[in-house]
């Protein structure tokens, strides 16, 4: 007892108190650093080489100055707009699965399971897969194998989060439904579904502004390119490409290009998540995310 | 006015919808108590039947969800099936065979030309960068997370846990071309030099690699892109203790650092591990920052500061460029036994964190 109530016993538990905070304090500096650092650098060396040539111009041959990223950026809307249609309706078929049907069986158990596998499976192994799976046996690299490796890396995220949204709709509404003699697909789709759609939605956009900085996926399927294409059965340039390929060439201008093509990617991520975290601040899913 | 047919009139209904099998014209014709179905009724029963759509939208998504399993199975089956001239060429030693370079009687490991394959490089690789990133990573994120749920006033939390996400949300490629021109030169400037005059005893840190790529680059920058991930499902595990738990520990007497130390940390570690073991899982898959750091030489060297390669950094590098089909095999089986690991350790982290955050009460935010 007597120890527990030294004054040098006291002080040296007031001074541990404090040091642990000063280093808590310290540690969260360290990691908001880097990212203010990597912000800092990219709007600095990114929006100086930002200009309308590199909305409208493709990339110019090696030891040319200027050109741009005209064919990576429609290149991307392309291969991200056929990826969503690929992984958002199985995602939240798979996710109205979960929450409607499967409640507790132990298929939907394993479901569950395999999208958490799923979710884990580097993305360069899917890259790898689908090359396989689709660039093989095609005989050639295509913009639609990269869709198809961006697309299943969605399905996960956005079937647990339809599954988790759904679940948060009280029972009361679907009895509700069911008691006025709406049949059941009708009540899953127009009362359950609507009602949750912030936060499917928010789900969506949170796959896809994962899948849209995605790289190594696209390396052996899109495999990138110089020039215009909006062939879906051609080799297809993509912003993250570019911008990889770009960052490890030699040339400076190259460089400048890589830095706004980053500027520009991670605008459309950040605005689409502060559009979600936006969304789901208010209305009735607040907290929900 | 609807049109009803006899066909959309379930079996089981009652006899007062009979009528119904008759045009709907010929209402009027009825005798008076068949008259009387409700409009609501009668709405209904113009809907159809519903057994037949309602199967057929429930087998629709069961057909969603059994697509995920469809698709793990052709992914390791495409995979298994195309790594399988490495596999009867070398078996399992592929994981651990060296072989020795007959000119200069080195160790070698990886030499496509000579269909000479082994993954030990990668492996090494793979597992020095991720350890140096979770060394760098685990005590900045576990201090974060203390901060943030235990001290940080009120208004800074949100845009604080914000700003670490957002971390998790810039893509891989980004952080690969910070680090090749914002990160490499200041470890080749400032910080490898240092290293070496404090620490190069130890032959960990021998800086004969002018470029400043190596596993040490590729530690801190995976150390930066596991940081969100760790932090944020500490702080989902640390919130999930009791608040009770607090209380009796700081009614008797305990200060804020010895409550966090015996109830927080305590009844959370299960769950620290578990995120500590998601974000291991992060980095042992990621690629193209580490492709962009490493240096991409299938070489073992003790020094931090050495270049290496990694398995995800391998793939990423040569496969586009294989010389051979033993070489593609060899890059997919790498692959197949990274997917693997990865599997296994994800699974692992997620019992864990199951296991603490199971039951607890919803978060507040």
């Amino acid at each position: 007892m007597s120890t527990l109530r030294s004054p040098f016993r006291s002080r040296m538990r007031a001074l541990t108190d404090h040091a642990v905070t000063g280093l808590a304090i310290l540690a969260t500096l360290i990691v908001v650093t880097p990212l203010i650092a990597i912000f800092a650098y990219l709007v600095v060396k990114g929006a100086v080489s930002l200009n309308w040539a590199f909305f409208t111009q493709v990339p110019k041959p090696v030891g040319e100055p200027g050109g741009g990223m005209a064919n990576a950026i429609v290149g991307s809307a392309l291969l991200l707009g056929v990826a969503s249609l690929i992984g958002v309706p199985i995602g939240i078929g798979a996710g109205i699965f979960l929450a409607e049907f499967g409640r507790g069986t132990r298929l939907a158990n394993a479901v569950r399971f395999t999208a958490d596998v799923l979710n884990g499976v580097p993305s360069i192994v899917m890259g790898l897969a689908i090359y396989a799976l689709i660039v093989v046996p095609q005989g050639h690299f295509s913009a639609f194998s990269g869709s198809v490796a961006l697309g299943i890396m969605m399905i996960p995220t956005v079937c647990r989060t339809t599954e988790e949204m759904l679940l948060m709709v009280p029972h009361a509404v679907r009895e509700a439904a069911l008691g006025l003699g709406v049949p059941n697909w009708r009540s899953a789709l127009s009362i359950t579904v609507k009602t949750a759609s912030p936060g499917i939605i928010t789900g969506c956009m949170l796959a896809f502004a994962r899948v849209a900085g995605e790289t190594a996926p696209l390396l052996f399927t899109a495999l990138g390119n110089e020039f215009w294409s909006s062939s879906l059965n051609q080799p297809i340039a993509a912003l993250p490409l570019q911008i990889y390929e770009y960052a490890l060439s030699p040339y400076d201008d190259w460089h400048r290009l890589a830095w706004a093509g980053a500027l520009v990617l991670i605008l459309l991520i950040v605005l689409s998540v502060a559009l979600v975290r936006y969304v789901t601040s208010r209305g009735v899913l607040k907290g929900a995310s | 006015m609807p049109d009803i047919r006899a066909s959309d009139i379930p079996a089981a209904s009652p006899p007062a919808s009979s009528p119904g099998s008759k045009p709907a014209g010929a209402d009027s014709a009825l005798p008076a108590p068949l008259t009387e179905v409700s409009a609501q009724r009668r709405f209904l029963l113009s809907r159809g039947n519903s057994a037949l759509a309602d199967r057929v939208f429930k087998w629709l998504m069961v057909l969603c969800a059994l697509s995920i399993f469809g698709i793990v199975v052709l992914i390791v089956w495409q995979l298994v099936l195309r790594s399988q001239l490495t596999w009867h060429a070398f078996g399992f030693r592929f994981f651990y065979q060296t072989f020795t370079n007959p000119d200069s009687h080195q160790p070698m490991y990886w030499d496509p030309v000579n269909s000479l394959f082994s993954a030990v490089p990668f492996i090494y690789g793979t597992l020095v960068s991720s350890f140096l990133a979770l060394l760098m990573a685990v005590p900045l994120a576990v201090g974060t997370a203390i901060f943030l749920t235990e001290m940080c006033p009120r208004a800074l939390r949100g845009p604080l846990a914000f700003l670490t996400e957002l971390l998790a949300a810039i893509p891989s490629v980004i952080y690969g071309l910070w680090a090749v021109f914002v990160l490499v030169p200041i470890l080749r400037e400032h910080v490898n030099p240092l290293l070496t005059q404090w620490l190069g005893w130890t032959g960990l840190f021998n800086n004969d690699n002018p470029t400043g790529l190596g596993f040490l680059a590729a530690g801190v920058i995976l150390a930066v892109m596991i940081l969100p991930i760790i932090s944020s499902l500490t702080r989902e595990v640390m919130s999930a203790v009791p608040h009770a738990q607090r209380e009796a520990a700081l009614a008797l007497g305990a200060t804020r650092w010895e409550m966090i130390r015996m109830s927080v940390l305590r009844n959370a570690r299960i769950g620290i591990v578990g995120a500590i073991i998601l974000g291991l899982g992060r980095a042992l898959g990621e690629t193209m920052a580490v492709t962009m750091v490493i240096g991409n030489t299938p070489e073992i060297h003790r020094s931090l500061l050495a270049n290496g390669s990694s398995m995800a950094a391998v793939i990423a590098n040569e496969f586009t460029e294989a010389v051979s089909n033993m070489h593609l095999s060899a890059l997919i089986e790498i692959g197949l036994a990274l997917f693997m690991v990865t599997i296994i350790v994800n699974a692992f982290a997620q019992v864990l964190v199951w296991a603490v955050t199971r039951g607890a009460p919803a978060q507040t935010r």
